[in-house]
């Protein structure tokens, strides 16, 4: 079993949730209440946690990969030649040097935060989502993805309540609400699809037992998406077309300025500690 | 002045708009895991029940205080009269036969 | 004559160092100090969680991201205890936020200054955070019990605050020599804005006298400033930095450090609303005060609804 493909795989989970923690950051000091601003930090911090565990597991399999497996891994020049150097690979290496073209996030996740109902749809339909993987990943053959996934299991079982309780309540609140929050559902909706289309990688991991099958997941994502928007007393929003790429590093315009903005720093003073 | 003015009218109508729709106050308390009561934590600003204990869990749990949150409407808390503190908890205090260590026993003495 | 009594009665309870709780009677004036200091102090919380906001998406590694982020959601907790403790004596917090927003009631203005590098987060941490937990610490004992148990519960938190600004300044100084430049600095800029934020000098502070006597206050301003300035010389050193005051100097028979007077035009100013960033901190409190009434009020009728449904 290649650890390539187990190294992608972690990639592309990894990428998710950083890319989502990041966007909720953003929140931090803008919210509607203190109490909810507190609410989605927590959310965030839990995003980011995710994302360490899964960049060190992905740093630790390349630094245990024979240097010829590794020679081409990345696009990105000052990681790929620390990598030939041999120097020990980071969580931040992973993070903070790879370009846009070299991220396998979802388009979902980059979207941007809007006003607090295009912030409520994105979670509701990734945190669903994450959910659903995660209780799947659980099973993964591969030790450390399925403790990671057991972990992030509880912090998304949180999430998705979070998500899905403003859903019900911005659907069923006033006549504006109700009218903003279908416009956010109905406008990150075309985003979803993407979730359950399996790249190479994922088909890979899946055949190779430590990655879940996504596509036997929509139904279920479905169900409970339904009930949700239902409670809400909202319509089921429809997509004409599904966006897609993200998995495959083709990403909307949103990606490289968040990456100009999150790695600035260590891309201004190369090669130093903080 | 004048722009001052615009402002304060302007937040004015926000915040007539929003007259009658603050969110209530709850009071919060939390049992610990080795705690066998619970205890009052603070208040915080919630729109129900539901979203109040959210918030408790976000606001008062991030150091693992807790296992368990009550929450309850501040309005909803009786309290005793702090002028009546002498009739109500004066009395107790000279009827310390009430306390354990009032009791000489001999030292053998085990588990009392 | 009634009241008289009732006023000495009260100095005589707090004297021996009772707590005023919520329901007990208090001096208007009493009261009236204490709704302006909890107010402002809250406020600060707020307002706080900007200049360092600002560099949660641009820290340059993943956990001194996380621990930021940790550190401003902190903040906005402490606001919360805060708003809270005020609560308790009537104001309600919708109320306490105009008041900040249309600029009526103050909050600290070191958060008038910018946060222009990476740098600054450090200096925040370790010496903003610092002179607030000098403060806060001294505040614990305050006479007004609700006032007392947020800021216990903000102390216990506060020391991670500083110890993680002081580690910051420690990496950037050991590190390599632009870092050590970028904490040098940091350290340059923020020394005397920190120290501003124990107010005026005594002897031009209008409510000291009061306070010290209501025992809301247990320490004056040129206390706290001087105890600030002794502990915190010590860590310059240990990080090896320049110290930021040409000035500075030991003094064997005071005990303590001498220092530069601190410029107290800049300070009026800065308060006044003339800092570099008064208008943009609340600009953008503002928004997000406005931009989210729809979402609380949508809270607000949604919970109407189902109290109804329950009714029904």
């Amino acid at each position: 079993m290649s650890s390539i493909t187990t190294l992608k795989y972690t990639l592309q989970l990894a990428d998710n949730v950083l890319i989502m923690g990041q966007r909720l950051a953003a929140w931090c000091g803008k919210g509607p209440v203190l109490e909810q601003d507190i609410a989605l930090t927590n959310i965030s911090l839990d995003q980011i946690g995710q994302a360490r565990s899964l960049y060190q597991y992905a740093a630790l399999i390349i630094n245990n990969m024979p240097a010829a497996d590794k020679a081409h891994l990345f696009n990105a020049p000052l990681l790929q030649e620390k990598i030939n150097n041999q120097h020990t690979i980071t969580e931040d290496d992973l993070a903070y040097l790879r370009d846009a073209w070299d991220f396998r996030n979802c388009l979902l996740v980059e979207q941007e935060n809007g006003d607090w109902a295009y912030t409520v749809a994105r979670s509701f339909f990734f945190d669903r989502f994450q959910y659903l993987l995660y209780a799947a990943l659980q099973k993964s053959m591969d030790s450390t993805l399925a403790a990671i996934a057991e972990k992030s299991l509880k912090e998304v079982q949180y999430h998705i309540k979070w998500a899905s309780e403003w859903v019900i309540r911005l659907g069923d609140g006033t006549a504006i609400s109700k009218e903003k929050m279908h416009q956010a559902l109905q406008a990150r909706w075309e985003y979803t699809g993407e979730l359950f289309t399996m790249n190479e990688v994922e088909k890979a991991a899946y055949n190779a037992g430590i990655g879940v099958d996504v596509s036997s997941l929509q139904q279920a994502y479905q169900q409970q998406i339904e009930a949700i928007v239902n409670e809400a007393s909202l319509q089921m929003p429809t997509a004409a077309w599904m966006q897609t790429g993200g998995k495959n590093g083709v990403h909307t315009e949103h990606l490289g300025y968040m990456l100009a903005e999150m790695q600035y720093l260590q891309r201004a003073y190369p090669n130093m500690e903080w | 002045m004048q722009k001052k003015e615009k402002q304060k009218k302007q937040l004015k109508f926000i915040y007539m708009s929003n007259e009658n729709k603050e969110w209530p106050l709850w009071e919060v308390f939390i049992r610990s895991k080795a705690g066998l009561d619970h205890k009052h934590a603070g208040s915080l600003h919630a729109a129900d029940a539901q979203m109040a204990i959210e918030s408790a869990r976000d606001v008062y749990t991030r150091r693992m205080e807790g296992i368990s949150i009550w929450v309850v409407e501040s309005k909803h808390i009786h309290a005793s009269n702090p002028e009546e503190a002498a009739a109500f908890f004066d009395p107790a205090q000279d009827k310390i036969y009430r306390h354990p260590t009032f009791y000489n026993l001999p030292d053998e003495l085990k588990h009392m | 004559m009634e009241m008289e009594i009732a006023l000495q009665k009260f100095q005589q309870y707090i004297d021996a160092e009772n707590k005023i709780e919520a329901k007990d009677w208090m001096p208007e004036g009493y009261r009236k100090t204490l709704i302006r200091q909890i107010g402002q102090h809250a406020h600060s919380e707020i307002i706080g969680m900007l200049p360092e906001g600002n560099w949660i998406t641009r820290a340059p590694s993943l956990r001194r991201k996380a621990i930021l982020l940790a550190k401003v959601q902190d903040e906005a907790g402490h606001g919360l205890y805060l708003y809270c403790a005020a609560e308790t004596m009537g104001v309600d917090r919708d109320t306490m936020t105009e008041e900040m927003l249309s600029g009526k009631a103050k909050y600290s203005s070191i958060f008038n200054y910018p946060t222009t590098s990476w740098a600054d987060i450090g200096a925040i941490g370790w010496l903003v955070d610092g002179a607030a937990i000098v403060n806060q610490v001294s505040l614990q004992r305050t006479s007004y019990g609700p006032y007392s148990r947020a800021l216990i519960r903000i102390c216990k938190e506060e020391s991670f605050h500083q110890r993680q600004g002081y580690e910051i300044m420690l990496s950037l100084a050991k590190g390599t020599p632009v870092q050590k430049q970028m904490a040098q600095d940091a350290l340059n800029r923020w020394w005397a804005p920190a120290l501003m934020m124990f107010g005026p000098l005594d002897a031009v502070s209008p409510n000291t006298a009061k306070s010290m006597e209501w025992r809301i206050k247990r320490f004056t301003n040129d206390e706290l400033r001087q105890r600030f300035i002794d502990v915190t010389v010590e860590q310059i050193r240990i990080l090896g930095l320049e110290l930021p005051d040409a000035n500075i100097k030991w003094n064997e028979e005071r005990g303590h450090y001498d220092s530069s007077e601190l410029n107290w035009d800049e300070f009026w100013n800065v308060v006044k609303g003339n800092g570099p960033c008064n208008k943009e901190r609340l600009a953008t409190r503002v928004k997000a005060w406005e931009d989210g009434a729809w979402v609380r009020e949508a809270a607000s009728a949604y919970a109407e609804k189902r109290k109804t449904k329950k009714a029904a």
